[in-house]
């Protein structure tokens, strides 16, 4: 008797919690940064950056066949095995898609457990995007199929910059600083091996490596590089080891230029201001001052709903709109038919055309070098950060002439 | 000459620094015995505390408010938590500290979120104090180093010319005699720690804004005011002092070494092999670690510290 009036609830139920799920049917990645830490505030500006461009971008236009596309923040504290754990976590939900960029080193962790899961549960797989760790390896020795990098990697940049650098015969000595960890050591390695072939007459003297996160107070690294005579600077410092560096160089009076990758956000504007102004240039794939159709009225929109979060991160908005393309053309969700669509991909991005090579799954695009400069209204119509300077470019790097060749050989499902 | 007077000056502040954070600890230990492993968190609040006087009445009665704000949390620390935890003996207080150190961690990520703050430095004191050949130095490092040596003369002078130093001097060695006496020990007791813990909220309002208030800045410097007590002597505000002095002037300049291992190894005549990871390493790349380096050979030649009294 009893079960005779439990079977019409239960079905009552089911069918409410079908109905229920089908209305919240939803496309999730989840973003596995730091969100606690010293990092906490570029993890942060990411995760809003990614929210922000898939309600604008992707949801309000119809979204991915009919479903809306969410990104869930995961909390990696910065470290490769709190990314394991998170990634676990993610994947103990049900969610297939992850994406990450703050470190090479989580990023490593990541490619290598992505490729063991997809190995051992093959219905099950899960793809990779990653939007910035820039290890040049992760698309070369350790390139993978489930692994799509969204940023120029490091060489790329250091190529760029290096071209830069050989024309302006200025230079005499440089200084390479960096945080001591994949990136970092990738970064020095490159300057000194390009810089060695294209300017002999160049000299390197320093170079060092300090604890990522960890120094507070950059006084006595800015002490050395004043006792080298360095007049110029290169690091791939970001976050907030490079708003206090520059913080540091600003409080001793350094002269030198700097040469970086992360000068144009998260607030190392503020931490430089006027003291930057000529002497830091940085290399982006875009910055507030390179005309677009949207980005432009994004990046403002966004600036004015999330106050003291500047809008710093296009490849983000790039990447959101070229995964919900994939998912579209592929009319599926799942990772391999989305890995496939995604390959050998053009796309209009706001910077130009990008182009997702299909032999290493690195996005071409075009690069911009620029400098720290007065807002004039004109060149430089928008400043950063509200500091009153912004970015002028300085030299502009098509999509062809950013590509390096890759030694990836990949192994495909 | 230009780089050794920049580093010796960049490394008299930050062992200034350190200094306004171990005094409290050693105090607190010499008077109580209790080893404060949630010393560092009151340091942190300093900072947050300074952090929110300033969004609303500015710097400057922050720089007041801020330490006695710690100075009280401290005290009702002391009175309501360790006292109680204090009658089952230096392991339970030992764990009382610990946990606490966790739960102010807590706290700060739920009233604070866990990113960091922007907390400034004040108009007044951004710029150029001095410049030293052509290297300019902030006029608030200056500032730091006046508010340390400050602290550091006022506390001399409470502990050695007031009546209120003498008990707590007679105190630390004889509490029963005082109490004996007709002093409130516990009270003392409660003042020191309260102070202990202001002293830290003091160096908390400086620091917090010369580098980053957020929520890692107590695990930043908790074990290294640890190793400065150690060094010092558990015990000695002298030697606290000496130490820290010792310890920032060792990690400033250390950074400006460039020398590695092997180098280091060839100066007395031994060569090692090449090509391995360790030889190649340089005394930069060490100098996170050579403070502990101290700590260990300190433990281990001369285990009551430099100038500790006592073996413990």
């Amino acid at each position: 008797m009893q079960k005779r009036k439990f079977i019409p609830g239960l079905a009552l139920a089911t069918s409410a919690l079908l109905i229920g799920s089908s209305a919240l049917a939803q496309v999730k990645i989840a973003y596995i940064d730091p969100l606690s830490g010293p990092f906490a505030n570029v993890g942060e500006a990411g995760l809003k950056g990614f929210k922000e461009a898939a309600e604008i971008l992707v949801n309000q236009k119809g979204g991915i066949m009919g479903q809306k596309l969410e990104f869930v923040g995961f909390d990696n504290k910065g470290s490769p095995q709190e990314s394991l754990i998170q990634l676990k976590a993610a994947t103990d939900q049900g969610i297939r898609f992850v994406t990450q960029g703050n470190g090479s080193g989580a990023a490593h962790a990541l490619i290598d457990a992505v490729n063991k899961w997809n190995a051992r549960n093959p219905d099950k797989t899960v793809l990779f995007f990653n939007y910035a760790a820039v290890d040049p390896t992760l698309t070369n020795e350790k390139c993978s199929f489930w692994h799509f990098r969204f940023d120029a990697n490091s060489d790329m940049k250091m190529e760029a910059i290096t071209n830069y650098m050989e024309k302006d015969k200025k230079i005499k000595k440089v200084f390479i600083l960096g945080q001591d960890y994949a990136h970092g050591h990738q970064v020095a390695k490159a300057t000194k091996e390009m810089l060695a072939r294209k300017r002999k007459d160049v000299k390197i003297v320093g170079e060092d490596l300090h604890p990522i996160g960890r120094v507070k107070d950059f006084a006595p690294y800015v002490a050395k590089i004043k006792a080298s005579g360095a007049d110029t600077i290169v690091t791939g410092n970001w976050g907030n080891d490079l708003s206090l560096l520059i913080k540091a160089a600003k409080d001793a009076k350094l002269s030198a230029k700097f040469y970086t990758y992360y000068a144009g956000g998260l607030g190392t504007p503020q931490a430089m201001g006027a003291a930057g102004e000529g002497k830091v240039l940085q290399l982006t794939e875009w910055h507030m001052n390179v005309p677009t159709k949207n980005a432009e009225k994004f990046a403002l929109d966004f600036n004015k709903k999330y106050p003291g979060v500047w809008f710093y991160y296009l490849r983000v908005n790039t990447m959101t709109e070229m995964v919900a393309k994939a998912m579209n053309t592929a009319k599926s969700t799942d990772p391999k038919a989305v890995a496939l669509a995604l390959e050998d991909m053009r796309f209009p991005a706001e910077n130009g055309e990008a182009w997702m090579r299909k032999s290493d799954h690195q996005l071409m695009q075009p690069l911009y070098i620029s400098v720290f400069s007065k807002k004039d209204g004109k060149v430089v119509k928008h400043d950063s950060e509200g500091t009153g300077f912004g970015w002028k470019t300085v030299a502009a790097i098509s999509q062809r002439d950013s590509q390096l060749p890759t030694s990836c050989i990949m192994e495909r499902p | 000459m230009e780089f050794v007077f920049i580093s010796l000056l960049n490394g008299i502040t930050y062992g200034l620094l350190l200094f306004m954070l171990s005094s409290g600890l050693t105090l607190i230990f010499s008077m109580m015995g209790i080893l404060n492993f949630a010393h560092a968190s009151f340091y942190m609040l300093g900072a947050y505390f300074a952090y929110q006087i300033s969004t609303l009445v500015g710097f400057w009665p922050g720089l007041l408010v801020a330490p006695l704000l710690v100075g009280a949390v401290g005290a009702l620390v002391e009175r309501y938590g360790l006292r109680r935890a204090h009658k089952f003996g230096h392991v339970a207080e030992l764990l009382f500290t610990f946990g606490l150190a966790f739960l102010v961690e807590e706290v700060v990520h739920l009233v604070w979120g866990k990113s960091s703050v922007d907390y400034q430095i004040p108009v007044e004191l951004d710029g150029t104090l001095f410049t030293l050949f052509d290297t300019a130095f902030p006029t608030y490092k200056g500032f730091m180093m006046l508010i340390s040596v400050g602290m550091l003369i006022a506390l001399y002078l409470l502990l050695t010319r007031t009546r209120i130093g003498l008990i707590i001097q007679a105190a630390l060695t004889k509490p029963d005699m005082v109490e004996a006496l007709g002093h409130n020990v516990p009270r003392i007791f409660m003042l020191v720690f309260g102070g202990g813990t202001a002293l830290a909220g003091l160096a908390g309002v400086i620091g917090g804004n010369a580098f980053i208030t957020e929520p890692g800045m107590a695990a930043a410097v908790g074990s290294i005011v640890f190793v400065v007590v150690v060094v010092g002597g558990l015990g000695s505000l002298g030697g606290a002092f000496v130490a820290s002095l010792l310890i920032g002037c060792i990690q400033t300049f250390s950074i400006a070494l460039s020398i590695s291992i092997t180098d280091v190894f060839a100066l007395i005549g031994v060569s090692l092999p090449e090509g391995s990871q360790v030889a190649r390493l340089t005394i930069t790349q060490l100098a996170p670690v050579l403070p502990y380096i101290l700590m260990v050979g300190i433990l281990i030649f001369r285990p009551r510290g430099l100038m500790g009294a006592r073996e413990s």
